[in-house]
């Protein structure tokens, strides 16, 4: 097992100021899985994807990538890097795309570093010499298979802001398969979509899975996306691990049900909730 | 229209507060500006008060916006021709009066013309019938298959505009080339278009910054000044010729451009644009308290002019060892013939930025620009490192400031700190801005307007700038987003380029 591991997150802490957001979590994400980290809102799990794809560099712990040629550091590369040198990339909760560009365009900006390298820095490009031409339909190929396969191939010409809201989700796992990653991390990639285009999304990312043989690190709220694809399931609650398992394993986990229905016993309020509750007198 | 508003007629007491709102706006908008004068008399330097003018400027405002309300209620087609026709006269009255420039109290200049003589009489006339012709006809109610109709054209000509841009650029540069062949004997003419294609240079390399990577910059001024300095400086020091200096001033603008930009690369939007507004006058400062090298204030003059590529001179007496231009092509010797190579020198610099900066749209570095103006963070998800592009843009954009500089100094022959103030800056951004972020042929129609336009009606005195305003507020109501707004996509699969403009404009 240990040697089809992919991520190895280990004691990974992150604090703002006094606010821990994650208190030592390990985890390991395997190699062609899908691995779902849930949890309840503030949970700490978005912060979670930020340490790994650079947006923040961890306070405490170690986060090992485990490329073709060995392992690699992730919190020791600056930002942009990750994506670039090993192969993470990840979409946002709330859509980032480049909505005053093109579909198509979207998905050629994002093999960015491989056409800048055969474009020689753009002075070679600038008169069309060299490997840029063939670059360029290498990836404007890359493109249109991405842009087939999560069906967008009739609005390659939109503007990506004029995509409906579900097209605009695909539109930007797609781009990030275009930055030809290894890992995947997905934010909360059903949120908003109806149940087919759910449904859709499963497929969609069962194939990245079976077909590209790519690891995806999913969040996500939606049971019915977790619960028939993901092999792993990870629960996180105020920044700690509570359980980790296979789907069914987890669902039927007590301290999972707890942290999403909430105790039966007043007493047990979090100890915050408790204190506000008596700085305000009004309240009780 | 009339039924439309039959039922919801303003009441008369409504319409006169209506009026004396608009009388006091206009008495506030005229009193400084026409009711108060200075004079130049014997005794000194006195203030003239001009209530006639005032007074007409709120007769016009008032018969004016009575017209739109009569307009509006849908009362009579006549009155409204009558009124606008009055407030014709009002305005004309004003102008005429205004360029007296005489406080004594004169009878209005439309009775002296009507009965003066038969031949003033007639001009008069006509020129109220066509006035009361214009606002009768022009005032007619649309009907909506009309206005539906108009609006149809006015999406037709964006349409035929965003599909022929490759064409209407190539016509413009025709025109641009052959234009010395039109206007070859006059100097001022030439004098013009050079200083407009400066300004389209300078937007065009402003371009790359603001309109493409979406950086605001209020400085760009200072990598002109650096340019212009460059070339003044290793010329008079070092007797460097201009061809050998046009690169390096390019290079020295392309180096402060990545020291601009190192420190500001955190920073966007006001932030940025407060530095970037800081950093154009250290520069100015600089150069005018640097007095050992630059001569502060006094600037740097007789600065070299530049040769025909080294292979002959433009002056009348040509120095020992090399000949002039005239003999060289074996004609006769004319000062025109060096302001006509400065224009194609310009015309060529400022085609070559924009070749330039159309290929660099296409290329991953280009794209990149444009999604760092859209999303910096979804850049730093793709692998985009937005330091090296960020700074790319910044020293891409200064090069060609520095090319125009060098090119503004050799053709001035003197410079100083006071060429390059803020002001510039300011004029290139709205060149830009108002052109259309982005968009290389707003930016030529933005320069003509802008630059060539005010010097063009130089006779009209301060008061261009009064028109200029007017003519800023109008472009921002009716145009916010600049002349030509469009942004073209660097590659297309499905579509043609005609296809997808039809489909946007629907």
């Amino acid at each position: 097992m240990t040697d089809n591991v992919q991520l190895e997150v280990e004691h990974l802490t992150m604090r703002f100021g006094g606010l821990v957001a994650i208190d030592d979590l390990s985890f390991t994400a395997r190699k062609g899985e899908i691995t779902a980290i849930i949890g309840p809102n503030g949970a700490g799990k978005t912060t979670v994807f930020n340490c790994l794809t650079g947006f923040y560099v961890p306070t405490e712990g170690r986060l090992t990538l485990y490329a073709n040629d060995g392992p690699r550091l992730l919190e020791r590369s600056e930002g942009f890097r990750i994506p670039r040198n090993n192969g993470v990339a990840r979409t946002f909760q709330n859509i980032r795309l480049f909505t005053g560009m093109t579909v198509l365009e979207n998905l050629i900006v994002a093999q960015h570093n491989a056409l800048m390298e055969a474009s020689a820095f753009s002075l070679a490009g600038l008169f069309n010499l060299g490997r840029y031409a063939k670059a360029e339909k290498q990836a404007l190929e890359t493109a249109k298979f991405w842009l087939n396969k999560v069906g967008l191939y009739e609005q390659a010409d939109w503007n990506a802001g004029n995509l409906p809201y579900g097209s605009q989700r695909r539109l930007e796992i797609a781009r990030a398969m275009c930055v030809n990653p290894s890992l995947l991390c997905l934010d909360e990639p059903a949120a908003g979509l109806n149940p087919r285009e759910s449904a859709e999304l499963n497929v969609l990312l069962q194939s990245i899975r079976d077909d590209q043989g790519i690891g995806l690190l999913l969040i996500e709220h939606d049971m019915s996306v977790v619960m028939k694809i993901s092999d792993h399931v990870i629960v996180l609650d105020y920044g700690k691990k509570i359980a980790d398992g296979d789907p069914e394993a987890v669902k039927n986990d007590p301290a999972v049900i707890r942290a999403y229905l909430g105790e039966d016993d007043d007493d047990e309020l979090p100890p915050e909730v408790a204190a506000d509750l008596h700085l305000d007198p009004k309240a009780t | 229209m009339s039924s439309a508003f039959a039922s919801s007629r303003t009441s008369g007491s409504e319409i006169v507060k209506e009026l004396a709102f608009f009388a006091v706006i206009a008495l506030l908008m005229s009193v400084m500006i026409l009711g108060v004068e200075t004079v130049d008399r014997p005794t000194g330097l006195e203030l003239a008060v001009r209530w006639d003018l005032v007074l007409i400027a709120i007769g016009s405002t008032v018969i004016g916006r009575l017209a739109l309300i009569v307009r509006r209620e849908g009362i009579s087609r006549l009155a409204q021709a009558i009124l606008i026709t009055l407030a014709a006269v009002c305005v004309f009255e004003m102008f005429v009066r205004f360029r007296e420039m005489d406080d004594r109290w004169a009878p209005p200049v439309v009775l002296d013309m009507a009965f003066g003589s038969v031949s003033s009489m007639i001009v008069t006339l006509c020129f109220l019938a066509i006035v009361f012709a214009i606002a009768y006809f022009s005032m007619k109610e649309k009907s909506a298959a009309e206005v539906d109709e108009s609006t149809k054209l006015s999406s037709k000509i964006q349409v035929a505009y965003r599909s022929n841009t490759k064409k209407i650029g190539l016509i413009g540069i025709i025109f641009f080339i052959i234009f010395p062949f039109l206007f070859g004997e006059n100097r001022s003419a030439i004098d013009l278009a050079t200083l407009v294609m400066i300004y389209i240079m300078l937007g065009w390399g402003l371009n790359i910054v603001v309109g493409l990577a979406g950086l605001l910059d209020l400085g760009y001024v200072a990598f002109y000044a650096v340019g212009a300095y460059s070339y003044a400086l290793l010329s008079q020091n070092f007797d460097l010729s201009f061809w050998l200096c046009l690169p390096l001033a390019g290079i020295f603008a392309a180096s402060f451009g990545i020291v601009l930009g190192f420190p500001v690369l955190r920073l966007r939007g006001d932030y940025l644009a407060i530095v970037t507004l800081g950093f154009g006058e250290i520069i100015r400062v600089v150069l005018i308290n640097w007095y050992d090298l630059t001569g502060g204030p006094d600037g740097i003059s007789s600065i070299e002019r530049p040769s025909f590529f080294g292979l002959a001179e433009f002056s009348r007496r040509v120095p020992e060892g090399s000949i002039g231009f005239g003999d060289l092509m074996g004609i006769e010797y004319s000062s025109m013939h060096r302001l006509i190579f400065l224009y194609y020198l310009i015309l060529a610099l400022a085609l070559v930025t924009n070749f330039v900066t159309m290929r660099l749209r296409k290329l991953p570095i280009g794209r990149a620009w444009e999604a760092l103006r859209e999303d910096e963070i979804a850049c730093r998800s793709l692998g985009i490192n937005p330091t090296n592009t960020k700074l790319s843009a910044f020293a891409i954009g200064a090069m060609f400031g520095g090319f125009a500089g060098a090119f503004f100094a050799t053709r001035q022959g003197f410079i100083s700190p006071e060429s390059f103030t803020f002001l510039e800056s300011a004029v290139i951004l709205a060149i830009v801005v108002m052109g259309g972020m982005g968009s290389q042929i707003g930016v030529v129609l933005a320069a003509v307007v802008m630059i060539g336009f005010p010097e063009m009606f130089r006779e009209l005195a301060e008061y261009r700038m009064l028109i200029f305003g007017a003519g800023m507020v109008a472009i921002m109501l009716w145009r916010p987003r600049g002349l030509l707004s469009f942004r073209d996509p660097t590659i297309l699969l499905n579509m043609s380029k005609k296809e997808k403009v039809a489909g946007e404009a629907k």
